[in-house]
């Protein structure tokens, strides 16, 4: 009996593991790619069929990415700018939770999937607005124009508003009974009592604006307010295009979110399940 | 400090939680707000807290209306049912909060946090987080929270109601320890009556939003003002059965009692389980017999209708037997049938 009951048992694992795999190689692919042709010749790279591995591995290709495009500029300016703008989306965010959950006012729920409705439009299509608004502002090439129009998201206050509304009701009547006021409690008590959500939160964004490319190419020009990512653009014109210096880039532009995503990983991957599951 | 309720309503929508109450609560009194789920006894509080806005009346704290004062503005202390102490501060942090938002010198809110810690005794706990106290250790900070910022009314809100028995005794008599040893107004939401009587200077029954009675607990319990009253206090309940009042005599079976001669027509006789007695004034059938310890709760049949009776366990009775009863005192409260008003007066007392 036990014999019978074990085989299907096995199989099942097996073949779990076997999809498992396939998966993780298929996210793993294009990483692996970039690296391999991040060390190729620019022969190597564009060859017809592919190659795996190059002859010669080519570490100079980083050197000369260095020395074509200010990284040194571009990193500084995406740190500053991830930095910023994950403070300032971490207390909209906060904020904008807090009034959908504990606050009462007219239409909340109105207002509430108007928010939630953002979400469905195509980041694309509102790219074509927020440039006319930044232009007309006269925010061009400069912070405020990269960081300002990402800072509200539907899908951030979403997730903050069902931790928020995790926090029993009555702590707020107590609060209230305490002499506290709204601002007192909010810093107090909710953000405290939610404090993995917001980590979770900040550290989704601060992903998202590192490795954000459209939005910072379209409202910067010079290179002294360009990032990271924009810098990849250096090596592909009208003409050619260098993929292996490309591919270099890209190593360079996502080499200090794999150490943040190493440290933070238990909180990233907890945060977004918990989410998913609350939402 | 005392506390008036004017004319108070709270609906909410369809529904009347509290019906016209008007209410006068004595300085330094603890008052029980006793009644049976939804009766309106929390919605009460809440409105003298100031969490809930009546829907018209007025509530006065020494003649002052503060109706339309905010909770953080009026001065009172409330704990909750479920302590809502914050879980992420620990058990100073929780005490001192009050202290801290009235921006009170550290020195000064440290000194008043031990002082009340004391007072409930958990000056070992101080450095705790509730989730490592115990149901009747959150109970006692959530007293010294309430009582730290001085409070002139202290509420409480079924406080006893998540504890077990044994600590429930405990703690209720820690609140009357407490309240005496502060002279702090206090009201005390329970649906307990036993709680009510064993711990208030005074108990105010409600019933669907409107006041049923006021007055000290052994009056309450001695002269009920309504057959609802009556139910109400008492454990087995009173007896309730009905009887032909005529030419000031009732009859209980065969036997005859006297009763007020204005009183005629068909009423509700109530008895209490503990007002039988062994005697020779009427004969019934045991139906039952439970054993409870120090006594034997026996059922029997009066005017058609179940009766219980308390006995002294010392006395052997057997189902299917007759025995011979008596009712204390011939006390026997008369009920308008319909209105369930009261209709004899009041017993004398020695």
């Amino acid at each position: 009996m036990k014999k019978k009951n074990k085989l299907p048992g096995q199989l099942g694992t097996l073949l779990k593991y076997a999809f498992l795999i396939a998966g993780a190689l298929t996210m793993l692919f294009p990483f692996l790619w970039m690296i391999l042709t991040a060390f190729k010749t620019l022969d190597e790279s564009i060859r017809i069929p592919p190659i795996w591995f190059p002859k010669e591995w080519m570490a100079v290709n980083f050197k000369t990415v260095f020395d074509t495009a200010p990284f040194g500029q571009y990193f500084i300016n995406t740190c500053i700018i991830a930095t910023i703008s994950t403070l300032l989306a971490v207390v909209v965010t906060v904020l904008a939770s807090f009034a959908f959950s504990v606050l009462e006012f007219k239409g909340k729920k109105f207002w509430f999937w108007l928010f939630l409705s953002t979400m469905m439009v195509p980041t694309e299509l509102l790219i074509i607005q927020n440039y006319v608004t930044v232009s007309h502002l006269g925010w061009l090439d400069t912070y405020q124009g990269i960081i300002i129009p990402t800072l509200a998201s539907g899908f951030y206050i979403y997730m903050l508003r069902e931790y928020f509304m995790q926090v029993p009701p009555i702590l707020y009547k107590a609060a209230k009974i305490d002499g506290c006021s709204d601002w007192r409690y909010l810093w107090k008590v909710m953000v405290p009592m939610s404090k993995n959500a917001i980590a979770t939160i900040s550290i989704l964004h601060f992903i998202t604006t590192w490795n954000s490319f459209l939005w910072p190419l379209m409202v910067t020009n010079s290179p002294d307010k360009r990032v990271l990512t924009t810098g990849l653009m250096y090596f592909n014109n009208d003409a050619s295009s260098f993929v292996n210096l490309q591919m270099a880039g890209a190593c360079v532009v996502i080499l200090p979110m794999v150490v943040f995503y190493l440290i933070f990983r238990k909180q990233i991957i907890n945060g977004v399940a918990r989410g998913g599951i609350k939402g | 400090m005392q506390v008036q309720l004017v004319d108070l309503v709270k609906d909410f929508g369809q529904t009347v939680a509290v019906d016209h109450v008007n209410l006068t609560i004595k300085d330094g009194a603890l008052t029980g707000l006793l009644g049976p789920s939804g009766c309106g006894k929390s919605t009460t509080l809440y409105m003298i807290s100031g969490l809930e806005q009546p829907t018209s009346g007025k509530i006065l704290f020494d003649g002052e209306d503060v109706t339309e004062v905010p909770a953080e503005e009026r001065g009172i202390g409330l704990v909750f049912q479920n302590y809502a102490l914050y879980p992420h501060m620990t058990v100073q942090q929780n005490i001192m909060f009050p202290l801290v938002n009235a921006k009170v010198k550290k020195e000064e809110a440290l000194a008043r946090c031990m002082e009340m810690a004391r007072l409930v005794k958990v000056d070992d706990l101080l450095k705790r987080k509730p989730s490592q106290l115990s149901g009747g250790q959150q109970q006692r900070v959530a007293i010294a929270r309430a009582l730290v910022k001085q409070p002139k009314v202290l509420l409480l809100d079924e406080p006893l109601s998540n504890l077990d028995a044994r600590l429930r005794l405990e703690m209720r008599e820690e609140i009357r320890r407490i309240q005496k040893e502060t002279g702090v107004t206090t009201i005390f939401v329970t649906h307990d009556q036993e709680e009510a009587m064993s711990i208030t200077d005074e108990i105010v029954l409600m019933k669907k939003g409107v006041i049923q009675q006021q007055c000290f607990p052994q009056r309450m319990y001695l002269e009920p003002a309504n057959q609802f009253v009556a139910g109400f206090l008492g454990n087995p309940p009173m007896n309730f059965v009905e009887v032909q009042a005529e030419q000031g005599m009732i009859r209980l079976n065969e036997a005859q009692y006297p009763v007020q001669e204005d009183i005629s027509g068909t009423v509700l006789a109530g008895i209490r389980p503990e007002s039988f007695t062994l005697g020779e004034e009427l004969t019934v059938l045991v139906e039952s017999v439970e054993i409870r310890g120090r006594d034997q709760l026996i059922t029997f049949t009066l005017n058609d209708t179940p009766v219980h009776a308390l006995i002294d366990s010392v006395h052997l009775v057997k189902a299917g037997a007759p025995i011979s009863l008596a009712i204390k005192g011939k006390r026997i409260y008369l009920f308008d049938k319909e209105s369930g008003r009261r209709l004899n007066k009041e017993f004398k007392y020695e």
